[in-house]
């Protein structure tokens, strides 16, 4: 199993909300209160209405693999990870989210797999959401 | 208003070079524009618009101030390696309004001995895309790789078919990065880099750069000499939309009928087809997606050199592309422009050379399968198509 790097995310204005709240072990979505559509990444207006009028909320933190790859071998801070997964997990609450498969052998990850979250703490007031298999 | 027929391409030029270290990018940029303006039988100063992508300096500016000349119509659009592409849309729109007589468009970077390319500042996606270790673009494309195997069974064999059509054109071309033949099994053997691209899936890294001329009709007849004439063009940006990313096509499902139905042709209709070729994933997924085959079946399509020029179902890539040839700056867009041109008069190598082609497509794909790209058709013919 790789043991990966936790760079910190680069916190703007527009995110500086989800990334503190990983800090807490939550990982937050937004919905829009006009159309109900669930938003990714964090931003002001709702892409679909592009209302301002959008609210934040505790999402389950499950998902399903929709693709992933195995990377050989990384590069910069990732360099000496060893071979590891990049993927987009399809939450369930709509939204496919780029990130990393992580506690399992690489060669094991498929698509559709059941996933849930975990974070790692980056030391910069945030966490890194990462997935793992889901436990059942 | 069309612009079908409205210009033509008159000029083209392809640095020879794939390794220049004595070179700035801005030598390049000179000496491709210089290329290209001499095999149409122009000058500098006939000039008066001027494209270039987002790497050049400050774009326009730098380079109209380095040529040391004073277009009057002026495009920047930067959509990675179909850029230039989209430039020659934008060019013939230009020209049919009247804006313009004569454009340059020009591409060079230095990848190879020294990457002196853009530094685009981070958008608002980048605290959700930088930080799990994806470093470069086989790691992206590989994610739209794997889905496509997921949904239609496309397998790494199929892929492999198409890195073999690209070497068995580049090895006619002597300036060609890589000539030698390669086989499936050498693809498949080459060291895995993403799973499941490997190393021959993906392009050469090269520098050096090309340089397009488009005129007007009146121009044209002028110069007196075989021309490509622009039938149709067609763009769209493919995105993440709001999460809901899919991986299984590009974003030729829009730019391609948009091309088709100003040129008035179809499929059926393409002798010759560059395909951007950054991984052998951008070809399959692009041929389905411009309607060569159904979706999902591209795989059958390449194998048993269905890409291979000059009998094959779909001819493509007789320089070799992007996967041997050359990817100048890590775009492609301008070379397969190029190409689609000499097939059109002839000019490829007489081994890979198409019997008197009359409609040809190129198209481009800048950006990334694996997040958002810039998809643009060009539909290019004979005089009289
Ligand atoms: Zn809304």
């Amino acid at each position: 199993m790789s043991t990966l790097p936790n760079p910190a995310p680069l916190v703007t204005q527009a995110n500086a909300e989800f990334w503190a709240a990983t800090a807490d072990g939550r990982f937050q979505l937004q919905r829009c209160n006009e159309c109900d559509t669930v938003l990714w990444f964090p931003r002001r207006h709702c892409p679909s209405c592009w209302t301002e009028n959008v609210s934040t909320f505790d999402a389950s933190g499950k998902g399903v693999i929709y693709s992933f790859t195995i990377i050989r071998k990384g590069a910069m801070l990732y360099k000496d990870a060893g071979p590891f997964v990049v993927a987009y997990v399809e939450l369930a609450e709509g939204p496919r989210v780029m990130t990393n498969i992580v506690d399992c052998d690489v060669e094991t990850v498929k698509v559709g797999m059941p996933v849930e979250v975990v974070f790692h703490d980056t030391g910069q007031g945030n966490a890194l959401y990462r997935f793992r298999p889901a436990a059942n | 208003m069309s612009i079908r027929g409205a210009a033509y391409i008159a000029g083209i030029y392809e640095h020879p070079g794939r390794d220049l270290p004595d070179k700035t990018v801005w030598d390049i940029h000179i000496d491709v524009a210089l290329g290209a303006l001499a095999d149409a039988g122009l000058a500098m100063e006939d000039v008066d618009a001027l494209f270039c992508d987002g790497t050049a300096g400050f774009g326009v500016l730098t380079l109209a101030d380095y040529f040391n000349i004073n277009p009057t119509y002026v495009d920047s659009t930067e959509t990675g390696g179909s850029s230039y592409l989209a430039h020659v849309g934008h060019a013939a729109a230009a020209i049919a309004a009247g804006k313009c007589h004569v454009a340059l468009v020009t591409l060079a970077g230095k990848p190879k001995s020294g990457w002196q390319g853009p530094s685009f500042s981070p958008g608002p996606e980048a605290a959700f895309e930088q930080v799990w270790g994806m470093m470069g673009a086989p790691h992206s494309y590989a994610l739209a790789a794997q889905r496509h195997m997921y949904e239609f069974g496309t397998t790494s064999a199929q892929l492999a078919e198409i890195k073999v059509a690209a070497s068995i054109h580049a090895q006619y071309n002597p300036n060609a990065f890589l000539q030698k033949v390669v086989t499936v099994e050498e693809v498949l053997n080459s060291p895995m880099v993403a799973d499941p691209l490997h190393r021959l899936d993906c392009c050469v890294v090269t520098d050096g750069g090309g340089a397009l001329v488009i005129v007007s009709p009146e121009i044209a007849k002028k110069l007196g000499k075989t021309n490509a004439k622009i039938l149709g063009h067609g763009e769209a940006v493919k995105h993440t939309n709001n999460g809901r990313i899919d991986l299984t096509h590009t974003g030729a499902v829009w730019s391609g009928p948009k091309a088709f139905a100003e040129a008035g042709v179809t499929v059926k209709d393409i002798n010759y087809a560059s395909i951007y070729d950054s991984f052998t994933i951008t070809v399959l997924q692009t041929i389905e997606d411009l309607g060569f085959c159904e979706k999902g079946k591209g795989g059958t399509f390449v194998a048993d050199g269905g890409l291979v020029a000059p009998f094959g179902k779909l001819p493509f890539n007789t320089d070799g592309g992007g996967l041997c040839n050359n990817h100048p700056s890590n775009r492609g867009g301008i070379t397969k422009v190029i190409e689609a041109v000499r097939q059109l008069r002839g000019e490829a190598h007489p081994a890979v050379q198409v019997p008197n082609p009359q409609i040809a497509l190129a198209h481009g794909t800048g950006g990334s399968l694996g997040s958002r790209h810039g998809s643009v058709t060009l539909i290019l013919g004979q005089e009289d198509a």
